[in-house]
């Protein structure tokens, strides 16, 4: 009798199979092609983690032209927009207790004319900040207002009121992106974000589905080994993977028109050990779950972790040390440092060989996982 | 090379969360014989035949399936045995010739394409073979796992329960077919729960509640169960077996008591306690009383009956 050790052959048949069945189930095939340009599209054009137009509303006790000025300013900037004026305190108190508002700017009475004096009167702002990532581009332009709105104002007489340069010329280069982009940081991540979903799902339910339709029983009497099958099962997804990523970098570039700075082969062929380290966790859960059921749980378990700890909506720096760590443990963290190191900031191999070594290194580590949990027999 | 002895094996045990389902089984099948594993629902030959394939491991005992070792040689094993499972086991979702293809590039048939068409023609599948399995109707179903199972050529069949749900013809065929594979040499050893089909077996072995009970040729078999039988038939108006049979029941002697179309068997193993205990109803009960000769059903129903009183609680396949 032949080898039974690793067997092509045997792999092949595998794959061959897993293709005509996908082939099969065109819902999930269109699924896989649909739901990420689906997803780029709403999350893409959704998403904006530096939001302007806030609404706010105004308590002028002053009426004079400096405070009109100090407004027109923050208009100016952009990221406040005047909805209406309030009478007093407690309607302004309702507003944001409400949500109506994310601003109330109280304008004291004489202002204008304390200005004038120089007594340097305060300006009230009260902003909801529930949401600190909502209130804080808006926050840090106006300490820019307030030094410039009344700039044209304070002349003649008044010159002497005008603060004075600061000491140090600070010069900010926002690099590798400019504007600010949201979209340039969201749209690279929802490639690994999708590509997490899709891919680790499509193999949780490989082998619990042979379970459940009574097959497996039939490919446990086969001298079918566990890598082959694995091999067999993850490799028809490879192909659906890049079929995703070109859809995805196909939209970005044309919808969106992210930058692609870096080199396209470099990243695809990284996205080849980021799709392959997902597979092989979604067949590690489908090695562990008894029915379709709880492997479809457990790559849900996997994905929010995923898409919270990765620094792909939150800031990877933001967290404490052991939310780091577990961040570097999921395979998104390393692709979305991949993707947006190639696709804005133009990385080339040796800057992104410690993600992908990560990366291949977890991919590893879940496929000896795997097969230290695939049953040979029913038992 | 057809090995005098296919099956060998000693003391199986299995046990699920420390429920007995296959104890201390011990069975011998010469090689190039059909054997029939005859028992009831629940009684262990599910487990004993995966044990037997590598599909589980023994708890006890052990032994050899074409020379191999069952626990250490199942990778060899599974190359040589075909397996055709209680439910249908090939994909649905794949065509007959799909599913065809899959198990012949497994198994690294030589010239697969040939094989196959040889094997569709054989079974009548050719017309189909582009059909998929999941619209198939149980016979056809049947004969796409016994295709499927064979292509390999193994040497040893292994079919559990095959015939469940498949009409009497399709049956009829599915044995001809088993028999023109085991004058090839191949050996068979199938499940079932018809008496019939145990009947065109070569040898059987009955099992019950995990435990071999008899083995044999039919006629060995119902020899060794050394029952006596009579059939009371009704020959006069108001005669009903179910008032007999109540009567009869608990009887010092009287082992079996079943129904047979009008009349009722009667047996035991004890012939003159039997005898004693029928005479006061030989006449004037309006039943016509014949000793035949004890069928196998009527040995199965003898043997389970007294097993499950040593037994006394189920076990499960």
């Amino acid at each position: 009798m032949t080898s039974l050790g690793f067997s092509w052959r045997r792999t092949f048949a595998m794959m061959i199979k897993e293709f005509v069945q996908m082939r099969r189930d065109q819902l999930t095939f269109a699924m896989m092609v649909g739901i990420p340009l689906l997803q780029l599209v709403l999350f893409g054009f959704a998403i904006n983690s530096d939001p302007r137009r806030l609404p706010t509303a105004v308590l002028d006790a002053d009426h004079g032209t400096f405070g009109r000025a100090i407004l027109a300013a923050m208009q100016a900037s952009n990221y406040f927009e005047i909805t209406g004026t309030v009478a007093g305190e407690a309607e302004a108190e309702q507003l944001l207790a409400e949500g109506k508002v994310q601003f109330v700017i109280s304008i004291p009475a004489d202002f204008s004319r304390k200005v004038a004096r120089g007594d340097r009167p305060a300006l009230l702002v009260e902003a909801d900040a529930t949401d600190p990532a909502a209130t804080s581009g808006a926050l840090a332009a106006l300490a820019e207002v307030s030094r410039h709105a009344l700039d044209r104002d304070l002349s003649g007489p008044l010159a002497s009121l005008k603060p004075p340069p600061p000491p140090v010329d600070l010069r900010l280069h926002r690099r590798y992106n400019q504007e600010g982009n949201t979209q340039y940081n969201i749209v690279p991540g929802l490639m690994g974000v999708v590509l997490t979903m899709t891919m680790a799902m499509m193999t949780a339910l490989a082998v619990t589905r042979e379970r459940e339709r009574g097959t497996m029983e039939n490919l446990l009497v086969m001298p079918v080994r566990p890598m082959e099958v694995m091999l067999g099962k993850i490799a028809p997804y490879v192909v659906v993977g890049y079929i995703q990523v070109a859809v995805i970098l196909v939209s970005a570039r044309l919808i969106f028109q992210v930058p692609i700075v870096g080199s396209l082969t470099l990243l695809t062929s990284a996205s080849v050990v980021f799709i392959a380290a997902n597979l092989a966790i979604g067949f590690t859960f489908s090695t562990i779950a008894k029915n379709q059921m709880q492997a479809m749980q457990m790559s849900f378990f996997f994905f929010l972790p995923s898409i919270l700890l990765s620094g792909f909506m939150f800031p990877f720096r933001g967290m404490p040390g052991w939310a780091q760590t577990l961040g570097e443990l999921l395979p998104l963290t390393h692709f979305l440092r991949v993707v947006r190191g190639i696709m804005l900031k133009g990385n080339g191999p040796a800057e992104i060989a410690g993600e992908v070594g990560a990366m291949a290194l977890i991919l590893v580590v879940v496929s000896i996982i795997a097969m230290v949990r695939y049953r040979e027999t029913l038992d | 090379m057809t090995p005098d002895i296919a099956i060998q094996v000693r003391g199986l045990t299995k046990a699920f969360d420390s429920r007995v389902v296959v104890d201390d089984l011990s069975l011998s099948v010469p090689g190039g014989r059909i054997m029939g594993f005859l028992g009831p629902n629940g009684s262990g030959k599910t487990t004993t035949i995966r044990m037997l394939c590598g599909l589980l491991t023994p708890d006890g005992g052990g032994g050899t399936c074409l020379g191999l070792d069952i626990v250490t040689q199942a990778h060899a094993i599974k190359r040589q045995v075909g397996y055709m499972t209680q439910r249908f086991s090939f994909y649905e979702d794949l065509s007959i010739l799909e599913n065809l293809d899959f198990v012949a590039r497994i198994y690294g048939i030589d010239d697969r394409k040939r094989r196959i068409a040889e094997s569709l023609e054989r079974l009548g599948l050719a017309e189909r073979r582009k059909q998929l399995a999941g619209e198939l109707s149980g016979g056809w179903k049947q004969r796409l796992a016994l295709a499927a199972c064979i292509l390999h050529q193994p040497r040893l069949l292994l079919l559990d329960e095959p015939t469940a749900g498949v009409d009497p013809k399709a049956r009829r065929e599915f044995w001809e077919q088993i028999h023109t594979l085991a004058a090839d040499g191949l050996t068979v050893l199938v499940s079932t729960h018809y008496m019939d089909e145990a009947e065109r077996c070569h040898e059987i072995a009955y099992i019950a509640y995990g435990k071999l009970l008899a083995t044999g040729t039919v006629e060995q078999v119902v020899a060794g169960a050394g029952l006596t039988t009579f059939t009371a038939q009704p020959n006069a108006p108001g005669a009903l077996v179910t008032d007999l049979a109540r009567q009869l029941a608990g009887l010092p002697g009287v082992e079996l008591i079943a129904p047979f179309g009008a009349a009722l068997h009667v047996g035991g193993a004890d012939r003159a306690a039997l005898t004693a205990s029928l005479a006061p109803f030989l006449t004037g009960r309006g039943f016509a009383w014949n000793e035949d000769v004890a069928t196998l059903e009527d040995v199965f129903i003898h043997l389970m009956g007294r097993s499950r009183d040593n037994f006394g609680r189920g076990g499960a396949e």
